[in-house]
């Protein structure tokens, strides 16, 4: 469905006024992924997840420089396709919670989202009321976005992303601030869309609430693509981890060692010294 | 010893959040926080912070009540470190603002010398987050309330900056209340845990030190 080919970006920035450089954000990453996929791409804050998506969705700053192709339902994504697909075909649950309008209530939020793919009024609004009432909002339907908490803000996103059946939905960092709960009920939401048949790419520093929904798992480190595993290569100590840099995202987390030691070293020292 | 002794609080409009919480905190003891979004964690960590007011009950140290002037001992940390400093501040007096970390500090948590020329916007969250945690750990302060502070860092950044914070605990004695939905974490992490929920905590589990 999405076919990224040795993609690089550059952005400008300026040390003085009169002064530019370009900063390679991502650099020669290659990803293809499937209908019915998840695909989750892991790395630090920086490592170029939140660019990628604006990559594909065609939401650069116009001073990015990019290199590699794009090719979606095999056919190349241009900028003039991208504006065509984007809110239909090519779906974004943003990570700034600040996407939403300020000015308009959830519920319109929603329904205007269903408006711009096409819904007509009547069913627009039933299928705004439907999608909050699935997220457990229909009570704050008539609130404005500084009314909502955190949680319930990127649900409002969610079911902005949802209201249009589109083919590829890219979510970025979709559990950030949720409990628990909301938590697994938005990434049963990502895996259900997928069993529909949508490709999902799901850009998360939360390696491991991605895995029991993932498919693939992308690792980035400043830019690179440094390993595609399947999900089911982080277990155990990792040893079908390819690289340093996976394998420590793996051990660091609490359920495992909890620690950056290499695995022989664990023994003596199993927790933080 | 910090103390919470029967504290309530309750929203603008009457809603009771907090129902007579009573929680001590001894120094060098970690203690794990959960619950969840809306339960009341936050506001039951400022209120230890002293941020906030209890309508009913008291908050102490020592058995005296918390200091309203000066560097709080009580320091909360929160979970948006952008939220929390001054935009037009570089970094370095941000670091700055209530002590001079020594460089070797600066180091443990990862916080570059170059970073400090710069302003806020240009660091990521976990940056930033690194660099409010080592502010709020001048001489002086003898408890530390972290709100959800490594929810926003991939897992290695995560470790390096509870590893970092465990071993300046442990060097000074600080007292460390963990809020977090990561179960895991607060097992990692503290002696022993609690559950907020209904305004109430319920019985924390005694877990073997870590």
């Amino acid at each position: 469905m999405l076919h990224i080919e040795r993609l690089t970006l550059e952005l400008p920035h300026y040390p003085r006024w009169w002064q530019r450089e370009w900063a390679t954000c991502i650099d020669a990453l290659s990803l293809h992924i499937a209908a019915g996929e998840i695909h989750a791409v892991v790395g630090a804050s920086g490592a170029g997840k939140s660019l990628l998506a604006y990559a594909i969705m065609g939401l650069l700053p116009s001073a990015a420089k990019m290199k590699g192709t794009l090719h979606f339902h095999s056919a190349p994504l241009t900028p003039a396709r991208q504006r065509q697909l984007r809110g239909r075909q090519l779906a974004l649950i943003p990570q700034s919670l600040s996407a939403l309008d300020p000015l308009a209530r959830s519920q319109q939020q929603v329904r205007w989202a269903a408006q711009r793919v096409g819904f007509e009024r009547p069913a627009a609004d039933q299928r705004a009321e439907a999608l909050l009432g699935h997220y457990q909002l229909s009570h704050a339907a008539a609130l404005y976005p500084h009314e909502l908490s955190g949680g319930m803000a990127r649900r409002v996103l969610i079911a902005m992303a949802q209201v249009g059946n589109a083919h590829l939905v890219i979510a970025d960092e979709p559990s950030v601030g949720l409990d628990p709960t909301q938590r697994d009920r938005v990434l049963a939401t990502l895996k259900a869309m997928a069993l529909e048949g949508k490709a999902v790419l799901l850009i998360t520093h939360d390696l491991r609430h991605a895995l029991p929904i993932a498919d693939r798992v992308t690792v980035m480190r400043h830019g690179k693509g440094l390993e595609t595993a399947p999900a089911k290569a982080f277990q155990g100590q990792g040893e079908r981890l390819t690289t340093a840099y996976a394998s420590a995202l793996w051990h660091a987390l609490p359920d495992n060692a909890f620690s950056t030691l290499p695995v022989t070293a664990l023994r003596q020292e199993p927790t933080l010294a | 010893m910090l103390e919470a002794h029967g504290i309530s609080f309750h929203f603008p409009s009457g809603l009771p959040l907090l129902k007579g919480v009573t929680l001590r905190l001894a120094p060098g003891e970690w203690i794990g926080l959960s619950g969840d979004s809306g339960a009341g964690k936050t506001t039951l960590g400022k209120l230890l912070a002293g941020q906030l007011a209890p309508h009913e009950g008291q908050v102490t140290i020592d058995g005296a009540p918390l200091p309203t002037q000066g560097l709080s001992p009580v320091q909360w940390l929160p979970q948006s470190p952008e939220l929390a400093v001054n935009p037009r501040w570089r970094v370095g007096k941000i670091v700055r603002e209530a002590w001079t970390p020594p460089d070797a500090l600066m180091k443990a948590f990862g916080i570059e010398p170059h970073w400090l020329k710069r302003f806020p916007s240009a660091l990521s969250g976990g940056e930033l987050q690194r660099v409010c945690v080592l502010r709020a750990l001048a001489p002086g302060v003898r408890y530390v309330v972290a709100d959800e502070i490594s929810t926003m860092l991939d897992p290695i950044t995560q470790l390096t900056l509870w590893q970092a914070l465990r071993a300046h605990a442990e060097r000074h004695n600080l007292g460390v209340l963990v809020i977090s939905h990561d179960t895991a974490l607060l097992k990692r992490l503290s002696h022993q845990r609690w559950h907020l929920a209904g305004g109430q905590l319920t019985a924390g589990t005694a877990l073997e030190a870590p």
